[in-house]
């Protein structure tokens, strides 16, 4: 008989070890799953990690890298602050739409006009855009005690009617014969969210992701609010006797982690996506979480863990091309990695016992 | 700019590097924004890719992506294409516009087709079909079979090509049965079964007893066929195991006979940028088998629509019609100008409800 028992203290070394040994386990699923739909393991996955990275083509694939996954950590660092306290923004999606659309206006509003004080403008309204969005479930939470879970994963939904809304009215491109869509940004200077080097990837919002990553880091290893952050999430009655004030914790959190799904959205739509239009979100405030939880919610592992994430979509879809993989088989390689992540967590904190249970 | 010169240079080398291995192979690329197995719009670009290969053999090698989110993922898709050595990349949505427009400035050397769209530049064509011509006939049987008077319409983007649709179902269904309403709910989606099968519900649920799609999955006909007593007409492919009820026919979408041109203009070296907008008469729109369900001379007079379509002889947009808010739009016997249609966003008279903004 195999039985769980709980360990008194967390493994330390299984939570290092379990986001390997998900990589690990993954490979070796997902190798099966390729197996069974009759292609080369070995060179299925060689095409998805090696390829972007070391392949002939790594000159754009690695710029690739930096575009894809900034907003991913740039989000996540954001969710680690709440999820560390046990509180959970699930609508990280919705705060980047709302963010893109709050930016790109002012962007719009502006345009034809050249200043160099427009993209600024249009970063802070990002960012106040997701804030807001993200206050709905604060203000309700902290004021009527509601479910900051349901409340913000439904403002998702609400973003994206808003956001088709958006691209087929106030922000639809007058010059676009009726088709849905804002103005292209990418061919307004003043608002274009350029590479900072030709041919690096690297734009302001993986700038920005790099910044926040610092600050995460700094606040919860040094700062006070980030110990009310640890100590919320680990022991919420012994944080409430050292002086935490659980209203606060919750503002901070979800304003917080709003505002830099905002900022992403509007690095994003400035820059790669170039415009709103009604598909404009694809995901990245739902992949956030699992960037989240992959990188430990610790600040360097969600950069890992971010680059990661980038790297099997970019991967991925070199190998539907080139292999025929279908896109499902990709998608559920990429939710074996949470998957396993989870299974193997279970020994950060439980051992496995084998033997019969013993009478107590 | 840099980086533009660096990515031509690349492909300029790789150009060569692979005329050495692969000599007179032509490799074609397709970006599909769906999965191959949505039934609809998607599967029927993909069987125009096969139709390629089956027509080429040997000669030609074809890839695809699908599910490609539109914006910078396909951006990067097509980038990954091209530098694979692709000759002809199809973009199959209207979402790919100006992630086309961006890569095909970097790859000057390859081919870029955009479906649905406005944009062409040297190496960039735009083709899309006249679905409209299709939607005269599913109108034309929706007028002649409702026994409620009241059609639902499933529609996904309120876009012109979208609209188009409506008007043109709209204005032959009121032709043989001036009592007849439509119901529009908008999904803002192509392709989500949960989405179209719930508003095929809420049009039913309203008396609606045809109901008619422009998204891409066939769960409006599943839902159809638990209520009993609807009709339903197949979009984008043909949809025939919900036949004979509730699907009683289907606008089809054949890709494959300019997908097979267009890769053998670029074999022959004779591709030039082009703006193609076929219909019937070309073959690119098609229309399902009549089921039994509909009576002969509904049929008869369906298929002599269609026959008129093909030879010419009539327009779906003919005068006199006016639009909406009563407005003169066409003059009698005047037929709409492409230009006008291509940028539709106006309702017909008669239709109830606004476009959503």
């Amino acid at each position: 008989m195999m039985r769980l028992e709980k360990r008194p203290q967390a493994s330390q070394g299984f939570a290092y070890a379990t986001p390997l040994l998900a990589v690990a386990a993954t490979f070796f699923f997902g190798g099966l799953l390729f197996a069974a739909l009759g292609k080369d393991p070995v060179e299925a996955i060689a095409t998805i990690f090696w390829q972007p990275l070391f392949g002939e083509f790594a000159f754009y694939y690695r710029p690739q890298l930096l575009v894809k996954g900034a907003p991913l950590v740039l989000i996540a660092v954001g969710l680690s602050l709440g999820f560390k306290a046990g509180i959970w923004n699930i609508g990280a999606e919705g705060q980047y739409i709302v963010g893109a659309i709050c930016g790109a206006a002012v962007g719009l509003a502006c345009y034809p006009a050249q200043s160099a004080l427009i993209f600024p403008a249009m970063v802070l309204a990002g960012a106040l855009g997701g804030w807001l969005w993200a206050m709905i479930p604060a203000v309700l939470k902290v004021r009527f005690g509601t479910n900051e879970i349901l409340v913000s994963l439904m403002l998702v939904y609400v973003a994206e009617q808003l956001l088709a809304s958006m691209s087929l009215g106030l922000l639809k491109n007058p010059e676009g014969y009726g088709f849905p869509g804002s103005r292209n940004l990418q061919q307004y200077p003043s608002a274009h969210n350029a590479e900072l080097i030709a041919g690096t990837g690297m734009h302001w919002g993986v700038v920005a992701a790099l910044i926040a990553v610092i600050f995460a880091y700094v606040l919860l290893a040094r700062h006070r609010l980030g110990f009310a952050i640890r100590v919320t999430g680990e022991a919420p009655r012994a944080a409430r006797f050292s002086g935490v004030r659980p209203v606060r914790l919750v503002l901070f959190c979800l304003g917080t982690s709003g505002a830099l799904a905002g900022l992403a959205g509007l690095f994003e739509v400035a820059g790669p996506a170039g415009q709103i239009s009604i598909d404009f979100n694809v995901g990245y405030g739902f992949t956030a979480i699992i960037v989240a939880f992959l990188g430990r919610l610790h600040p360097i592992g969600i950069v890992l863990a971010g680059l990661l994430m980038a790297l099997t979509y970019i991967g991925g879809d070199i190998a539907q091309s080139q292999m025929g993989l279908p896109a499902a088989a990709i998608q559920v390689f990429q939710g074996m990695l949470l998957f396993f992540l989870l299974a193997f967590d279970l020994l950060t904190h439980f051992r496995l016992r084998l033997g019969r249970t013993e009478a107590v | 700019m840099k980086l533009t010169t660096f990515m031509t240079g690349a492909a300029v080398a790789l150009g060569l590097a692979t005329s050495g291995i692969a000599a007179d192979k032509t490799k074609v690329g397709f970006v599909y924004v769906g999965p191959v197995g949505d039934g609809g719009w998607t599967y029927e670009h993909n069987e125009g890719r096969l139709a390629v290969e089956e027509a080429f053999g040997d000669k030609v090698e074809t890839v695809f992506v699908e599910n490609v989110a539109e914006g910078p993922d396909s951006e990067r898709v097509m980038t990954q294409m091209a530098l694979n050595g692709a000759d002809l990349i199809f973009t199959t949505s209207f979402g790919y516009m100006d992630p086309t427009i961006n890569v095909a400035a970097k790859f000057p050397n390859v081919k870029f087709e955009h479906a649905t769209g406005y944009k062409t530049a040297d190496n960039v064509s735009v083709y899309s079909a006249r679905f409209y011509e299709g939607r005269a006939i599913q109108g034309h049987i929706a007028g002649k079979m409702t026994k409620s008077n009241i059609v639902g319409y499933i529609g996904s983007f309120p876009i012109p090509e979208v609209i188009r649709g409506i008007n043109s179902a709209f204005i032959h269904a009121r032709k043989v049965n001036p009592d007849v309403q439509f119901k529009i709910v908008w999904a803002y989606t192509w392709f989500d079964p949960a989405k179209e099968a719930d508003a095929a519900k809420v049009l039913i649920e309203q008396g609606a007893d045809v109901v008619l799609q422009h998204t891409d999955s066939t769960a409006p006909q599943a839902a159809a066929q638990k209520a009993g007593n609807v009709i339903t007409f197949g979009q984008a492919s043909d949809m025939a195991q919900y036949g004979p009820l509730p699907r009683v026919s289907s606008i089809i979408d054949n890709w494959a006979p300019y997908y097979i041109e267009r890769t053998k203009a670029v074999m022959d070296g004779t591709w030039t940028t082009s703006n193609r907008w076929d219909g019937i008469s070309a073959g690119m729109v098609g229309i399902g088998e009549i089921s039994s369900a509909v009576p002969a001379d509904v049929k008869a007079e369906a298929l002599a629509l269609r026959d008129a379509i093909a030879n010419g002889s009539y327009h779906p947009f003919t005068g006199p019609l006016k639009k909406q808010d009563g407005s003169d739009w066409l003059a009698a016997g005047e037929v709409a100008d492409d230009g006008t249609l291509a940028g539709m966003s106006f309702y017909v008279e008669g239709i109830e409800g606004d476009i959503p903004q």
